[in-house]
């Protein structure tokens, strides 16, 4: 295909129309070679953000590979909705065994390619957030801390979407689930610590952690370039919005992910060995409930009278992330 | 050349000249020394091509092994007990795959209570896994049936599980063969997969498949597995040893037969040995079942004695459900003896009053346990009868007993 040369006007600052850079920064999704690694007809929802997000994710991977990429993929939303028997979307070898294990198969795929000597041959593998940070995390951490050379992707939708929207490790303060009802005082999933997994990594010291979100394609690309130009365990978690478990219209999920980060509740960063060394600045920054209100699944904080007191409580802890990866742009 | 080694050594140095290319490891008594060899046969390099991978569980173990054996490489695990039950979820999948590993299960009492001694309840509870599940009789047959078990996984493409039992087998010293190199060499070709990960020719492993497909999938499973039966005798006839899928011995006139699996099978032809008209059938391949080969062998048996080193709770024996489907339609009388649980000794003195209890006609139908201590399970059962807080059965035996430690303060 011919790539022809549109003209495109400037928004602000803050829109750089892709076809205006010079071909060698433009994404991989612009460019007519790219894999489809993800190929168009599988089942998800429309606006599925995870179904972006592997696409962009794996489509990037493969350009860094040369082509030479094995995909591992948990049970979830990711593998039902790709291969339902006999269709497949991958357009790339791809092994599914279990929810809990593909760090673990990914480790055994890696560990074989080292005994046939296949070091051109890489492996990625990847999940949604329940397969994770919850049941696949004794496998993820044994596979960081052996520094198995597999790059690991998290798609973090924030609850179990496959099996109906039940709350997992991933699932924000105050968001209601099929398993963390709006009602009560404290209505939705329990305030605390939750499960932060991208620091967890950061806590094996592997070689590279990073986040992303499927509203910043450059950024996220440059990501998985860099995570394939390294050898280990590496670690990329990717926010992807989920219209179907977060109640909310399909054509929002690109938005929505730019609000997360923008609001501070979902830092964008990277690191190398346990140090953060660069971070997504936040430029104009966006309090909590811009994103929040969208989201049927907040629906509860935003009814008569509102739960002021309960989205001063979020908001707390986006500033917390501001403040802790400085995300605020001088 | 015949050498004086331990049983989990000689199975490791059968295991290194198969070749395997990854090799994930997770430790449990009484598998452990098996992979500790083999980790050191691959640091000193005479394990070449080969990943050695500590992981952190049984379940990423064998979950490892299915990664390697998609992408291509020859892969082997141990484990025993409450580690097999952990890996289950992960042995269901390896077969649905079709991927050829090779597991030794040394075998152990699964718990509660905890008990790291042998009897066979760990394989047994996993016999549906879709797995052939071989079982040595002794160390040798544990050498030679890790070789067997390689090239009949790789012929078939289903997985292979060899038992050993823990202890008696994996820790016992004595002089063995461990095949050389060149003979394993001669007789396991490289392995050649049916599907495999390969980014010149991609395909997807593990697709979802409903109900329209579904129930083919599975009965290839079996078909597959069930082929066992004619490639596994075929196998061990280019074998250098004799190797059985059912041996009979002393079969022939004998109105009484005891069944059996495992090493147990020594003792019992002891006895057999005294009586002189005492058949014994030892199993060395339980699944797929040998029903026409078991059903051969016991020929015109009127009393089947099926020794089982396993119980399934609320019915009885495991083994012995399938010797009676074999026996179908004969007038044998099929008894159920649950014998060496957690260990327990299986002695030749109990089983001559077993033989005895058959020929006398006792024994009949049925389901005994062999050298139940009756008093004390009579107390904890009157124990419970009295009282509503009788606390847990291992206590109030052991307590009963008078083992020493057993009361606390």
């Amino acid at each position: 295909m011919a790539v022809q040369s549109v003209k495109f006007y400037q928004v602000g600052s803050r829109a750089v129309g892709n076809r205006l850079l010079e071909e060698a920064l433009r994404t991989e999704q612009a460019s007519p070679a790219r894999r489809n690694a993800l190929n168009s007809g599988h089942r998800a929802c429309q606006g599925c953000g995870e179904a972006l997000g592997a696409r962009y994710v794996l489509d990037a991977a493969v350009r860094a590979t040369g082509g030479k990429l094995l995909a591992v993929n948990a049970t979830g939303c990711l593998e039902v909705f790709s291969t339902p028997y006999p269709e497949s979307s991958w357009q790339l070898p791809w092994l599914h065994s279990l929810f809990a294990n593909a760090p673990s198969v990914a480790s055994g795929v890696a560990a074989a390619l080292k005994a046939q000597g296949r070091d051109d041959v890489r492996v990625l593998a990847q999940g949604g957030d329940g397969g994770t940070v919850d049941i696949g995390l004794a496998c993820l951490s044994g596979m960081f801390e052996r520094n198995d050379d597999v790059l690991y992707v998290c798609y973090d939708n924030e609850a179990y979407m496959n099996t109906g929207v039940q709350r997992s490790g991933s699932t924000p303060p105050f968001a209601r689930t099929a398993t963390t009802e709006a009602t009560g005082p404290e209505p939705g999933a329990p305030i605390g610590q939750g499960k932060d997994l991208p620091r967890i990594a950061l806590a094996h010291e592997i070689p590279y952690v990073a986040t992303a979100t499927v509203a910043e394609l450059h950024d996220l690309e440059a990501k998985v370039e860099r995570a394939m130009t390294m050898r280990g365990a590496r670690y990329l978690h990717v926010l992807v919005p989920c219209p179907l478990g977060w109640g909310s219209a399909p054509a929002d999920t690109v938005r929505l992910a730019r609000l997360a980060q923008r609001s501070g509740l979902f830092p964008v960063f990277e690191a190398s060995h346990g140090e953060i060394t660069a971070v997504l600045p936040i430029r104009s920054r966006v309090p909590v409930a811009e994103y929040l209100r969208p989201q049927r699944r907040y629906a509860h904080l935003f009814a008569e009278p509102p739960r002021i007191d309960l989205l001063e409580r979020i908001q707390a802890i986006a500033d917390r992330n501001i403040g802790r990866y400085g995300l605020q742009e001088a | 050349m015949r050498r004086q080694l331990e049983g989990s050594r000689a199975i490791a140095e059968a295991v290194a000249r198969c070749r395997p290319q990854v090799v994930p490891a997770y430790p449990i008594t009484p598998q452990t020394h098996i992979v500790e060899a083999i980790g050191a046969m691959v640091r000193n390099g005479s394990l070449a091509g080969c990943e050695f991978l500590t992981v952190e569980s049984e379940f990423a173990a064998m979950s490892a092994a299915i990664g390697a054996s998609a992408a291509g490489a020859r892969a082997y695990t141990a484990t025993a007990s409450q580690g097999l039950l952990y890996m289950a979820e992960a042995l269901f999948n390896a077969s649905g795959l079709g991927l050829p590993i090779v597991l030794t299960v040394a075998n152990r009492a699964v718990g509660a209570p905890i008990n790291i001694w042998n009897d066979q309840s760990d394989s047994m509870s996993q016999r549906d896994c879709g797995w052939v599940q071989l079982y040595a009789a002794d160390n040798q047959a544990a050498v030679d049936l890790h070789v067997v078990a390689f090239a009949l996984a790789e012929e078939l493409s289903v997985p292979v599980m060899v038992c050993v039992d823990g202890f008696v087998l994996t820790h016992a010293f004595e002089p063995l063969e461990v095949p050389e190199q060149d003979a394993v060499d001669a007789f396991l070709p490289p392995y050649a997969p049916r599907q495999v990960l390969d980014v010149d020719d991609p395909v997807a492993i593990g697709a979802m498949v409903g109900p329209e497909a579904f129930t083919e999938v599975r009965y290839l499973s079996h078909y597959q597995l069930s082929q066992a039966l004619t490639a596994y005798p075929q196998l061990c006839d280019g074998w250098q040893r004799p190797l059985s899928m059912v041996d009979a011995y002393r079969v022939d006139g004998a109105d009484t037969v005891v069944v059996t699996l495992g090493s147990v099978s020594g003792t019992v032809k002891e006895v057999a040995d005294e009586f002189g008209n005492v058949g014994v059938v030892t199993l060395t391949m339980f699944r797929p079942f040998p029903y026409a080969e078991v059903r051969k062998a016991l020929g015109a048996a009127k009393r089947v004695i099926v020794l089982e080193r396993a119980l399934a709770p609320g019915a009885g024996g495991i083994v012995s459900a399938d010797v009676r489907a074999a026996l179908s339609g004969t007038l044998a009388e099929v008894s159920t003896v649950v014998a060496g649980l957690g260990g327990r000794a299986v002695t030749r003195a109990a089983l001559r009053r077993l033989v005895a209890d058959a020929m006398s006609g006792w024994l009949g139908e049925r389901l005994v346990f062999l050298d139940l201590r009756d008093d004390l399970v009579e107390q904890q059962i009157d124990r419970m009868r009295q009282r509503r807080a009788s606390g847990p059965h291992a206590l109030g035996l052991l307590r009963d007993a008078g083992i020493p430690g057993s009361r606390i303060g």
